[in-house]
């Protein structure tokens, strides 16, 4: 892991996934625990099903950067079957962290991606949505292995987040799913 | 010519901040036809009063009836005579086309020069 | 008490025009200032403003209203970007001329063609000329404080003009940032109540708005204009002020950055001015003198505050996000004006433009690091190699 001040994060997943959520949730998180934060879309059409990119940027100092982020310091994939098709790894620094929903194992996405170098994380959140949520919806579970494998965020405060987030949209039983779906990604995720 | 006002002494963004202004603009001198009464018996309907859009038809308050034209604002703009009623009588009647000046007419637009009381 | 919260560029003028409440908001959705618009239509349906808010049929019917309602002593606020801006033409003239203060979120994007929707100023440069009083943004922050600022500008008794509060499109109009949202109350008190002089629904004193206007009085109606825009700097200034203090914030013409002991700096507004303050800092930590100034104030154009500001360098670069085809070396607006200012104060420092990310092209800091070098070079050499740069374009 990085040790400048500035985190940037790339998020790679399909359109209809919750990519920008997932974005905007950790932007929020962030606002609870009193960073700073951008977070922000790719800025090209969205469609259901097509390969869609969302970014985020975490510091404890103000943000003026307003460029792209060309080179992150952490590589979200949400969808395994952007793997091989989608240049995931690219511009990701040396010192990095690939965090993949797969069922894989992180020697095997180093494989597929050409990513030797950092760490590289793998976590079938979509086994774990679909066993909690019971649809393949992979950004709260990505967000629990996200928080572990990144060591930015406390769980519970992430967790708190989340409640805030879906608060009166949801029925508290589909926060409650979340939150298992959250937590047993955090345990489940593999570094390697 | 009267003095015309500088930019710090006329209301901003070309309001006018009074109601009725137009009254000072005497728009009669745009006009090259006039309205004059012609033979027909005018039956007092009100409908050029209706439209003249320069509100340039008198009438009589006492009685309530079509009094004149108001040649300061009147601007020959011939609606009136369009609109009257009495004058689509008189060319039904007539059975042909009638020049716009004809004196059968109740309203008739006569050419300001050749105009004679 | 203010609070913190996450908002793109879009909510945070949205959320600034939930606390005005205006009387009137008539809008046209269209990229990228469509949520500004969507979070507002939210408020009214949720009751949260008392707003009339009038769905029209296009940007043109749009100002329309606006001019209309603010004629009838509305206060009166806006979103709209490009080409909606631009199908708004004539009637954006009819504001500033009819001194109707609406309040306008213009989110820059690019104005045709080929059709883009991404961001470049080249919408807002457009209406430089049209009496607008025209704000910068570099983030959703200032854009939500600047609503605030537009609307006391505008209704200034001095000034009523209306006020455009620029934010550049997706960059920060997309881009959730952390945003101090202040108190209700404290929004209220500082904007105040808008008493318009001149009501068209004050019956007992009727007038007339937009009459015709020939050459005997046309002339002097526009000199007025004048007038108006030759307040407006003091007025944006004292606004600026009274909002420093209650806010705790730091407005005024424009932003300096590490400018005072700077031998060169850039000149470059909204998103660019936050990417180049890293620049900045990173150049610095080399040992290099180099600032950056960050225009706030459009229009009125602060030409000797900004001469006075830039006169004690030795090279200054202009990074513009538009071009003004045809004009001389077919430069950018920004650099055009900025040149004509330091020359006509006695500033002879040499001066080069930088037009970039037209488009929505993405400016990098490595790209604006090259505009230092060669800012730092003209510097040492007292020469402008090349008079107008287009930066990363391909060849």
């Amino acid at each position: 892991m990085s040790t400048r001040e500035l985190t940037e994060i790339r998020w790679h997943g399909r359109g209809g996934q919750g990519v920008v959520t997932a974005g905007k949730l950790l932007a929020e998180t962030a606002l609870g625990t009193g960073q700073y934060f951008q977070a922000f879309p790719d800025f090209g059409p969205e469609r259901m099903g097509a390969p869609i990119r969302a970014y985020t940027r975490l510091s404890s100092r103000p943000i003026t950067i307003h460029s792209q982020i060309e080179n992150p310091d952490v590589v979200l994939v949400l969808d395994p079957t952007l793997l091989g098709s989608v240049p995931v790894a690219e511009g990701l620094r040396e010192d990095g962290i690939l965090l993949v929903n797969t069922p894989m194992s992180p020697q095997e996405v180093r494989e597929i991606t050409g990513f030797h170098t950092g760490k590289v994380y793998t976590v079938d959140a979509s086994h774990i949505a679909i066993d909690e949520l019971g649809r393949e919806i992979t950004n709260t579970p990505m967000l629990g292995a996200f928080a572990r494998a990144t060591g930015l965020f406390d769980m519970e405060a992430l967790i708190q987040q989340v409640r805030a987030w879906f608060g009166s949209k949801v029925t508290s039983g589909v926060v409650e799913a979340n939150i298992r779906a959250l937590r047993r990604a955090a345990e489940e995720v593999v570094e390697g | 010519m009267a003095q015309l006002k500088g930019w710090k002494e006329i209301p901003i963004g070309g309001m006018i901040l009074e109601a009725g202004s137009a009254m000072e603009y005497r728009t009669g001198g745009w006009r090259a036809f006039r309205p004059v009464f012609g033979e027909a018996a005018c039956i007092h309907c009100m409908q050029c009063w209706l439209f003249c859009p320069d509100s340039s038809i008198l009438v009589n308050g006492e009685n309530e009836k079509m009094a004149g034209f108001n040649l300061d604002y009147c601007k020959g703009c011939g609606i009136c005579a369009s609109v009257c009623p009495v004058n689509a009588k008189v060319i039904r009647e007539a059975g042909e086309a009638l020049k716009r000046d004809d004196p059968r007419l109740c309203i008739r637009m006569v050419e300001e020069g050749k105009f004679k009381e | 008490m203010s609070r913190f919260e996450a908002l793109t560029g879009d909510n945070a003028f949205a959320m600034a025009m939930r606390q005005v409440n205006p009387d009137v908001v008539a809008a046209y959705p269209i990229t990228p200032q469509t949520e500004t618009v969507e979070f507002f239509a939210e408020y009214v349906a949720d009751g949260l403003v008392d707003t009339e808010f009038i769905c029209v049929e296009s940007e043109h019917s749009a100002m329309s209203a606006c001019v209309g309602a603010s004629a009838a002593g509305a206060r009166v606020m806006t979103a709209t970007s490009a080409n909606g801006l631009a199908l708004m033409w004539e009637i954006v003239y009819i504001a500033a001329s009819l001194r109707c203060p609406i309040v306008m979120s213009v989110v820059n994007r690019a104005l045709s063609g080929p059709i883009n929707i991404h961001c470049d100023h080249s919408d807002v440069m457009g209406m430089r000329d049209s009496g607008w009083i025209i704000l910068f943004s570099e983030n959703g922050q200032e854009a939500y404080d600047n609503a605030f600022q537009a609307v006391r500008i505008g209704e200034h008794p001095d000034v009523l003009l209306p006020v455009a509060v620029c934010q550049d499109g997706f960059i920060t109009s997309h881009a959730m940032e952390r945003v101090e949202v202040y108190d209700d109350a404290d929004v209220k008190a500082f904007i105040g109540t808008y008493r318009p002089q001149w009501s068209l629904l004050d019956l007992e004193h009727p007038k007339t708005y937009g009459p015709l206007d020939f050459y005997d009085y046309y002339y002097e109606h526009k000199r007025q204009q004048v007038e108006a825009m030759e307040h407006a700097q003091r007025v944006i200034l004292e606004v600026a002020e009274e909002f420093n203090r209650k806010f705790h914030r730091n407005y005024g013409l424009f932003e300096p950055y590490r400018l005072e002991d700077a031998e060169v700096a850039v000149v470059v507004a909204n998103s660019t001015a936050g990417t180049a303050k890293v620049v900045v800092d990173a150049l610095r930590a080399e040992g290099l003198k180099v600032g950056l100034l960050k225009p706030r104030v459009f229009r009125p154009f602060p030409a000797r505050e900004l001469a006075d500001a830039l006169g004690h360098l030795k090279a200054v670069a202009v990074m513009d996000r538009s071009i003004s085809f045809g004009a001389m070396d077919n430069a950018g607006p920004l650099f055009l004006e900025l040149a004509a200012a330091l020359a006509l104060h006695g500033v002879q420092v040499p001066i080069a433009d930088y037009v970039f990310g037209l488009g929505g092209r993405d400016i990098r800091p490595g790209e604006i690091e090259r505009v230092y070098r060669e800012a730092l070079q003209m510097a040492e050499t007292g020469q402008v190699a090349r008079r107008v740069t287009y930066l990363s374009v391909r060849e």
